[in-house]
């Protein structure tokens, strides 16, 4: 009797003790995560200006008219993001995983290599940026000391050309990109069993052959994990735009949140940049079924 | 770290069938991508570095004498030195508070099923895709309410919750490694859960902690988007924007540049190059997987 009225207080002080300590957590992330969320819900009914408070009031759905039907800029703004994302996480797929392999292997210097070869994947978007103008730079950058070499022409400045901002920008995100999808495909390199590749060498199997049938099917769900939060985090690549193009030349390179980061910042539009945010969410919220159908996520835990 | 990582290499292999052929031979199949990565990965930093540490006026790639009156007109003359001091309050204040609110939610969903767990750790995953640019104006509105615009306490908030979902999902997954027979004999013994787990648990999670810690204060002191937005006064200012300020002028300043960009660099690559085994690691822990 004793015995089960001790089991009985015990499982239910247990059956509290899990609520009580991720409390904070949820509460954190009600305040701060879902609430705000939620706000941008209302204000993207709402005619809201901080510079323009008399202006203040319902707008039912008139941020989403504008949005929709009178401004060039966001669809511009849709478009450029669809391309960026698209180029960053194709090139920084192909690579990362062909890093990975490589630094997967056994060979002297390996520690090394692993650490220098990661290491910008540590950095922030706006010194990628810092970085990247310095080597852009016409006169002073890597261009110049090429030309004197006799290998480039003088004067190239990448950045300021319409034609090469795209591909220069491209490129810095990728030196900081490419470490990533390198380290999260490491991370499960390593847990395919050896043993796999050896009775597959013994019957046979070439390296093309190993890698399609062993390596790739046991990478399949960090890649698309790794790839859809890749997608995500260059949808969302505000820092490095920002500070690098500053979504120019006329508009050019401007991305959905980077629109939405301008017309929070400088027109100081609530409402309006809330109706963008919505449609942000929108397109990010696909991403998020996708992940959960692809990924099948939570069913082997 | 690399010593002894390195120096296995060698002899290491194990006595049964050791792989002489692919040890010994030079494989340039390696060498070579990974020395044109490299080349990639490094010439970029160094020319950095060089910009930093050359005087004023010289063009040379090889900076000798090194001089480092660029550190000094940053440092001082442009307030890198309070830059400095702020990102690092703000990147140590939210990794103290990413982990203390990670450590007891990670434990749980480690070791105790309960309802509403998987939504729970579905809504984890699904807050990975709220993007930060997102939430600038909804947290400016809350901020703006509770008085904590244009202070430090706003970016810490800001970045503990964004980095809470990772974390909760990193410790977790190191937990879960953790045999949980380990507690149970150290409460038979007599140990209540909670001494069972600073006992037994906190020990072993240690690399863990170094891992979920670091990746918190690396996001928060590159973090820009928050600090540009929150945060006006320059005396405010984190490295990151004191950085974007220095590229906006009108005529940048080369030297300066690069040396408020050493500045920014040197914590977070040291900080990677101390942990990046430990973050392999973590990522393969389980916690990727799901």
């Amino acid at each position: 009797m004793v015995a089960l009225g001790e089991r009985k207080r015990r499982r239910r002080r247990d059956s509290r003790t899990p609520y009580l300590l991720i409390a904070p957590a949820v509460l954190a992330m009600l305040a701060f995560l879902v609430y705000p969320v939620a706000s941008v819900v209302y204000y993207s009914l709402q005619h809201r200006q901080l510079s323009k408070p008399w202006l203040d009031g319902f707008a039912g759905l008139d941020n989403f008219t504008r949005m929709l039907t009178a401004d060039p800029l966001f669809w511009q703004s849709l478009a450029f993001t669809a391309k960026w994302v698209f180029v960053e996480v194709a090139l920084q797929f192909v690579l990362g995983l062909a890093l990975a392999l490589i630094v997967n292997e056994t060979f002297v210097g390996r520690a090394v290599a692993r650490a220098l070869v990661f290491s910008p994947w540590a950095v922030s978007g706006v010194l990628t940026t810092g970085i990247w103008v310095l080597l852009y730079n016409p006169t002073t950058g890597l261009s110049r000391y090429l030309a004197d070499l006799g290998l480039m022409d003088y004067g190239a400045a990448p950045l300021a050309d319409p034609g090469t901002v795209f591909s220069a920008a491209v490129l810095a995100e990728l030196w900081r990109g490419v470490p990533f999808f390198a380290i999260l495909l490491l991370a499960d390199l390593q847990g395919v069993p050896k043993d796999l590749y050896e009775a597959a060498s013994v019957d046979g199997a070439g390296r093309a052959r190993r890698f399609l049938h062993i390596t790739l099917p046991h990478l399949r769900d960090t890649i698309i994990l790794a790839t859809l939060l890749r997608a995500v985090w260059e949808f969302n690549n505000v820092d490095l735009l920002y500070t690098l193009t500053g979504g120019g030349p006329a508009h050019q390179t401007t991305t959905l949140p980077l629109y939405v980061a301008a017309t929070a910042a400088q027109s100081h539009d609530f409402g309006y940049g809330s109706a963008l945010t919505m449609a942000g969410f929108v397109i990010l919220t696909f991403f998020s079924i996708l992940y959960l159908r692809l990924g099948r996520w939570g069913v082997n835990r | 770290m690399s010593t002894t990582e390195m120096a296995p290499v060698a002899p290491a292999a194990p006595p049964p069938a050791p792989p002489v052929r692919k040890a010994r031979k030079p494989r340039w199949e390696i060498y070579l991508p990974l020395g044109l990565y490299l080349l990639f990965t490094l010439v970029p930093f160094y020319w950095m570095v060089v910009f930093a540490v050359r005087p004023r006026g010289s063009s040379s790639l090889v900076p000798w004498p090194i001089s480092l009156e660029n550190f000094e007109t940053v440092w001082t003359g442009m307030g890198f030195g309070v830059f400095f001091q702020n990102s690092f309050l703000v990147g140590v204040a939210s990794l103290v508070a990413t982990t203390a609110i990670a450590l007891p939610g990670g434990y749980a969903l480690a070791r105790f099923r309960f309802r509403g767990r998987r939504v729970f750790l579905v809504s984890l995953l699904c807050s990975q895709f709220i993007p930060g640019a997102m939430m600038l104006i909804p947290l400016f509105e809350i901020f703006r309410t509770l008085g904590l615009v244009n202070s430090l306490s706003s970016l810490v908030i800001a970045e503990t919750v964004f980095q809470l979902p990772l974390s909760l999902v990193l410790i977790s997954g190191f937990i879960a490694s953790i045999p949980v027979e380990l507690e149970e004999a150290a409460q038979a013994d007599g140990c209540t859960r909670l001494r069972a787990f600073f006992a037994v648990v906190l020990p072993l999670l240690r690399p863990g902690l170094v891992a979920v810690g670091s990746f918190a204060f690396i996001h928060s002191w590159n973090n820009f988007l928050f600090a540009l937005m929150f945060v006006s006064d320059q005396d405010k200012f984190t490295v990151p924007v004191g950085l974007a300020f220095t590229l906006g002028e009108f005529s940048v300043d080369f030297g300066a540049l690069a040396a408020g960009g050493v500045v920014a660099a040197l914590p977070v690559v040291l900080v990677f190059a101390v942990v990046q085994r430990y973050l392999v690691q973590g990522l393969s822990a389980g916690a990727v997987k799901g």
